[in-house]
């Protein structure tokens, strides 16, 4: 059996490397498929408590973070094809009539 | 599930039904006017239904919700945050040429999340309350779309949303493999338990990761960033329902998780708060001072009192004053929706359609000056904004001053003085650019143009009395503030 503790290090890794992306990308879904790099990388710590507990409550978890993230991207990619449709790009950097 | 557990969030379900059917029936709807009447309707009869609650005390779902004087207090709030959301935004929506019937149902959607909040006694709960209050408000920020603005301030308050999320949903990961368990009273009862050992640190680190993720939402510094792009760019009465009812659920889930689950954590957690509360407060206050957009000015302002609220939960390690933290937390809450529902108010009074820029692609009368001659051409409205001003600055006679008494006087109570001295010297430096917006309109000439609208004008004028009567007789409101600080289950 895997230690907890490799999953748990995986996991952490997955999160840094979600929010490195999203401070460092400048693309809008690049920077979202980061946000979706750190929900899963919960996930990941989520299931792997849960073994080590042998209780299903983290797995049910699991189930709820997934709909949530699917109802964040409905919102989400409508935004971004919104603003697409106007600008004809999504650089958050560009993103600057919000300025003062 | 029982008929007793569907009984204990009456008014939340009623809300969500409400708003689902509302979708439906809009599509029949050729006047938004009673789109808008019957969202209200709905609110209103779930404020009722959520004061006959009162003094009720019980747990439902197995323990995720939970039915206590904290959660009835909040339900009584947001509904009413929502009705005046509606009462600013009816005659802007039509002013604004956007005046589409799903802004009734999100921001009913939306009110649902913030009161799912206030019941929420469980992490899980705690985060579809989130995400249920959070999503409809990414789609309200960008409601005036094709408004570039609007449209880069919902695409904004998305990216930095989800970003936070995702701290609050790995701290709560982290929580759940420290203790076994998402569950509030779970919690505790683990770490009374003390069989953490190393797990002592996964605690830790998910409860600083959860505050962090919650530092966004709430917008203290220095996880703000976002704040004035959405306020600025957001439909002002989005803005006004966001810095208020967003605010207020935010603290709400803050307060209930730290002051039930964490007071075991006070010495690792107060020193953060401390420092985090001190910066918001200085940061939000000094930017501001530089802001000419009295959208950004009031965005700034609200980071700042952001901070003053968060100066409660310095208090919330100490069993003798963490009744008292709650309480006074609540009442500013309550203070702070008045007053900045009034000051949106008059902002949205002064907005207009920017003529040069072709159809609704831009608003103007945004800027500070142009509140020039306000105190000649409006002297009702312009009094009002001298009173919000007063009460945001905490002066007297108004119930900003009496916020803040309590505040301080909590804050002074659980020892830490040098924290309230912050506070005032940071309330002293926004008295400058609070009261430059008085100065501005009774001392320059100008000639505002200004909407007359028999909502807004109501939503202005009754947060203008209620800020000054009840600085009259706060006790009666600090009293059931107080009922709402004893959180058991």
């Amino acid at each position: 059996m895997i230690p907890l503790t490799y999953y748990l290090v995986l996991s952490a890794i997955l999160f840094t490397m979600g929010a490195l992306g999203v401070l460092i990308r400048r693309n809008a879904l690049v920077i979202f498929m980061s946000v979706e790099l750190m929900l899963n990388a919960a996930n990941l710590a989520f299931v792997a408590f849960a073994r080590q507990y042998n209780a299903f409550s983290g797995q049910l978890f699991v189930f709820f973070v997934m709909t949530v993230a699917a109802a964040e991207v409905a919102v989400g990619l409508a935004l971004i094809v919104a603003i697409f449709r106007v600008k004809h790009n999504i650089d958050v950097d560009q993103m600057s009539s919000l300025k003062g | 599930m029982t008929p007793s557990d569907l009984l204990s969030i009456l008014p939340l379900l009623v809300l969500v039904v409400w708003a689902c059917a509302l979708l439906l029936v809009d599509l029949w709807l050729k006047r938004k006017g009673v789109t808008a009447f019957l969202a209200a309707l709905g609110l209103a009869l779930t404020a009722g239904l959520a004061l006959a609650q009162a003094g009720e005390e019980t747990t439902a779902f197995g323990g995720m919700v939970a039915l206590d004087g904290f959660a009835s207090f909040l339900n009584v709030l947001f509904p009413l945050s929502g009705l005046l959301g509606i009462a600013v935004a009816y005659g802007y929506l039509k002013r604004m040429n956007i005046e589409r019937g799903e802004y009734y149902s999100l921001l009913l959607f939306s009110t649902a999340g913030m009161m799912l909040m206030a019941h929420a006694a469980d992490l899980v709960v705690v985060f579809l309350a989130l995400e249920f209050l959070s999503l409809p408000l990414y789609v309200l920020a960008a409601f005036a779309r094709p408004r570039l603005d609007s449209e880069e301030a919902g695409l904004k308050y998305f990216l930095l949303g989800a970003f936070a999320s995702a701290f609050v949903i790995y701290g709560i990961a982290l929580i759940y493999g420290a203790t076994g368990t998402t569950s509030l009273s779970g919690i505790v009862a683990a770490i009374e338990a003390g069989s953490l050992g190393t797990s002592g640190l996964l605690l830790t680190i998910g409860a600083a990761l959860f505050l962090v993720g919650f530092g966004f939402k709430v917008a203290a510094v220095p996880f703000h960033m976002w704040t004035p792009d959405v306020y600025h760019g957001a439909p002002t009465p989005v803005t006004a329902f966001m810095a208020v009812g967003a605010k207020a659920a935010g603290f709400a889930a803050l307060l209930r998780v730290f002051v039930t689950a964490f007071p075991a954590l006070d010495a690792d957690l107060t020193p953060v708060v401390w420092v985090l509360a001190a910066l918001t407060m200085f940061v939000g206050n000094v930017v501001a001072i530089a802001q000419t957009n009295i959208k950004r000015m009031l965005a700034y302002s609200s980071i700042a009192h952001a901070g003053y609220i968060l100066m409660a939960f310095v208090a919330f390690g100490n069993p003798a004053t963490r009744a008292d933290a709650v309480a006074s937390a609540l009442f500013y809450l309550v203070t702070y929706a008045l007053t900045s529902y009034g000051a949106w108010a008059a902002v949205i009074a002064l907005e207009k359609q920017d003529p040069s820029a072709g159809s609704g692609q831009a608003a103007s009368g945004l800027e500070i000056n142009d509140f020039a001659g306000l105190g000649r051409r409006r002297p009702a409205l312009a009094a009002a904004m001298t009173v919000f001003m007063l009460s945001l600055t905490g002066m007297p006679p108004t119930l900003g001053l009496v916020g803040k008494f309590y505040l301080f006087r909590t804050v002074i109570e659980a020892g830490q003085v040098w924290l309230a001295v912050i506070g005032v010297l940071t309330s002293l430096i926004s008295a400058y650019y609070y009261l430059r917006v008085v100065v501005v309109m009774y001392m320059r000439e100008g000639a505002p143009e200004t909407t007359r609208e028999p909502w807004l004008d109501f939503t202005w004028a009754v947060s203008a009395l209620a800020t000054v009567i009840l600085s009259f007789l706060p006790m009666a409101l600090f009293a059931w503030a107080s009922a709402a600080g004893v959180m058991g289950f």
